[in-house]
């Protein structure tokens, strides 16, 4: 690697976009508030944007099997990163992009990365979008992150989102929104693990605009010690069109967790459905993994990495 | 070997009573190596109660639970697991997220080809390869679940396995693969003992021992030959009286429910 990476930052930048050296292909490296390396491909272009500190990454129509890194580490303690990433992916595209930051934070001040994603998705493109959050360090600075993610979506496009925010984030609020044109289908899956006394807020607003648009949302969360969760997702439905919510939960220690899923259906021809569930892991779990040899506690962490994976 | 001896299981008559009723009553039962035993009897006998205490489910009130000579009766659940001892459970537990591979490799004990896994389940009649990635929640129906935990149990391939009731929630077809499937454990002579709860016939007929229970205690013991005519269905074995006789048990004390 070109690039002076610490061990720390190679470290999170292997947790969180699972990079182990420079990618191949179109990436966007950002630590600290600052460039690291960045790389353009023949369908890929990334540029520095000129209004707000961030990026655009304009993928041409017709580009397929290409991935996109832009994972953010921050491991500068009181230090607040904001930035803009947008995306103009072409038409009858199919690409994967790996996002996601890391925080080390060994402080006592706060670090802080609120990342602004938007995607406009061309007609019958193909994304998929993995997003991983990740804090630690031994300090007792907080470790905040508070992304918006807004998407676009034009006819008949398909959208698979998939956010996860793993251990050591002290703080997040979480807002997702999305529109749909026709024909456009979106999957969004949420996995949140909370612990000590984190709070976790997650905001999600889909509008169903086009005809036959689909959106799922699947939310599984775990709240740990004292930790505070609430889901707070609504899908209005404006055409004939299809939506499903479902938010589930588990609940340990003396955490607490608020789970308001909503529909809103603005048409008669709309189709939506919510559920949600909050619930202690069930004994009968715990002793049928016990049954197969695992002690109490070993069964505990399968349950919870079966239930997150 | 497995041997019960005294043992006791009492729990309260209501919430917080001091009152206790029993449900195992001084009850001594020896399983040997190498045996294929059911325990029948009526419903509220102590089967599933007796079961559970073997696995370490319920803790005894009183009395002796002992493996191969080893007292287990103050063993965890997990120590008698991994000791041996395995448990089909009559209404398996479900888990979101987990697939059946990892579920199938979790009691192997280790990481399975996917041959295996998918031998495993063939024998409870799951033969599509797409059931390793199916997750083992509430979107499988019963049966499917039922047959998922039985074939967990043959991954595991424990000494001691205890099977409480297995035919419940097993359609006709595939009941005919698992007698056959327990007719192999047995046959393997692997040293392997097997106990099934149950009331389904065919299930006592494959048996070589049958324990009869009722009221918490053993009313009748033996050579399934032996203890057989004893069940109540005698008429069935009379000869040409097989097509106009039902294919269950007749005494109204053993419901069945196949």
């Amino acid at each position: 690697m070109a690039v002076d990476l610490s061990p720390i930052d190679e470290s999170l930048l292997a947790t969180i976009a699972n990079i182990h050296g420079m990618p191949k292909g179109a990436f966007n490296i950002r630590r600290d508030g600052k460039l690291v390396e960045r790389h353009s491909s023949a369908y890929i272009e990334i540029e520095t944007k000129t209004d707000n500190p961030g990026i655009d990454i304009k993928v041409k129509p017709g580009t397929k099997g290409e991935t996109v890194f832009i994972p953010v580490i921050v491991t500068q303690s009181g230090l607040k990163d904001v930035v803009y990433n947008t995306f103009y992916i072409g038409d009858d595209c199919d690409v994967e992009i790996i996002a996601g930051c890391g925080i080390h934070n060994d402080s006592h001040a706060a670090s802080e990365h609120d990342g602004i994603h938007s995607f406009h998705i061309g007609k019958n493109s193909r994304i998929k979008y993995i997003e991983k959050h990740y804090g630690e360090g031994e300090g007792t600075g907080e470790r905040i992150l508070n992304p918006t993610t807004n998407v676009y979506m034009d006819e008949n496009s398909y959208c698979e989102m998939e956010m996860l925010q793993l251990r050591g984030v002290t703080s997040t609020v979480r807002d997702t929104n999305a529109k749909l044109g026709a024909g456009a289908k979106l999957v969004l899956t949420e996995r949140l693990l909370t612990h000590d006394d984190q709070t976790a807020t997650s905001n999600v607003l889909i509008e169903l605009e086009g005809e036959d648009s689909s959106v799922q949302i699947i939310s599984r969360s775990v709240a740990q010690d004292r930790s505070v969760q609430t889901f707070n997702p609504l899908v209005v439905g404006k055409a004939a069109c299809r939506g499903h919510v479902q938010c589930d939960a588990i609940i340990m220690g003396d955490a607490k967790v608020k789970s308001i899923p909503g529909i809103e259906a603005d048409s008669p021809d709309a189709i939506l459905m919510h559920e949600a569930a909050i619930g202690k892991i069930a004994g009968e779990q715990i002793t049928k993994l016990m049954t197969l040899g695992l002690s109490e506690e070993e069964a505990e962490q399968e349950i919870l990495d079966d239930f997150l994976s | 070997m497995l041997e019960l001896r005294n043992l006791v299981f009492e729990v309260p008559v209501s919430e917080g009573s001091k009152e206790t009723k029993r449900i195992i009553d001084d009850l001594s039962l020896v399983i040997p190596d190498d045996s294929f035993t059911v325990i029948t009897g009526p419903n509220g006998g102590g089967k599933s109660t007796l079961a559970k205490l073997i696995m370490g489910i319920e803790q005894a009130t009183s009395g002796q639970i002992l493996l191969d000579g080893e007292d287990i009766t103050e063993l965890s659940i997990t120590e008698r697991a991994q000791r041996g001892i395995g448990y089909g459970f009559q209404q398996p537990a479900r888990f979101k997220g987990m697939k059946v591979k990892k579920l199938l490799e979790i009691a192997a004990g280790e990481r399975l080809p996917m041959l295996s896994c998918n031998q495993y389940l063939a024998k409870v009649g799951l033969c599509s390869a797409d059931w390793l990635t199916r997750e083992v929640d509430k979107n499988l129906s019963g049966g499917e679940v039922k047959r998922i935990e039985i074939a967990t149990m043959l991954a595991r391939n424990p000494k001691l396995a205890i099977y409480d009731e297995p035919e419940a929630g097993i359609d006709l077809w595939s009941f005919d693969r698992l007698t056959e499937t327990f007719r192999q454990i047995h046959d393997a002579g692997e040293g392997h003992s097997i106990i099934i709860i149950s009331h389904q016939e065919r299930l006592i007929r494959l048996a070589d021992r049958i324990v009869l229970l009722e009221g918490g205690r053993v009313s009748a013991e033996g050579p399934t030959e032996e203890v057989m005519p004893q069940l109540g269905l005698a008429r069935k074995m009379v000869a040409g009286c097989a097509l106009t006789e039902p294919t269950r048990l007749h005494i109204t004390e053993i419901p069945t429910t196949c």
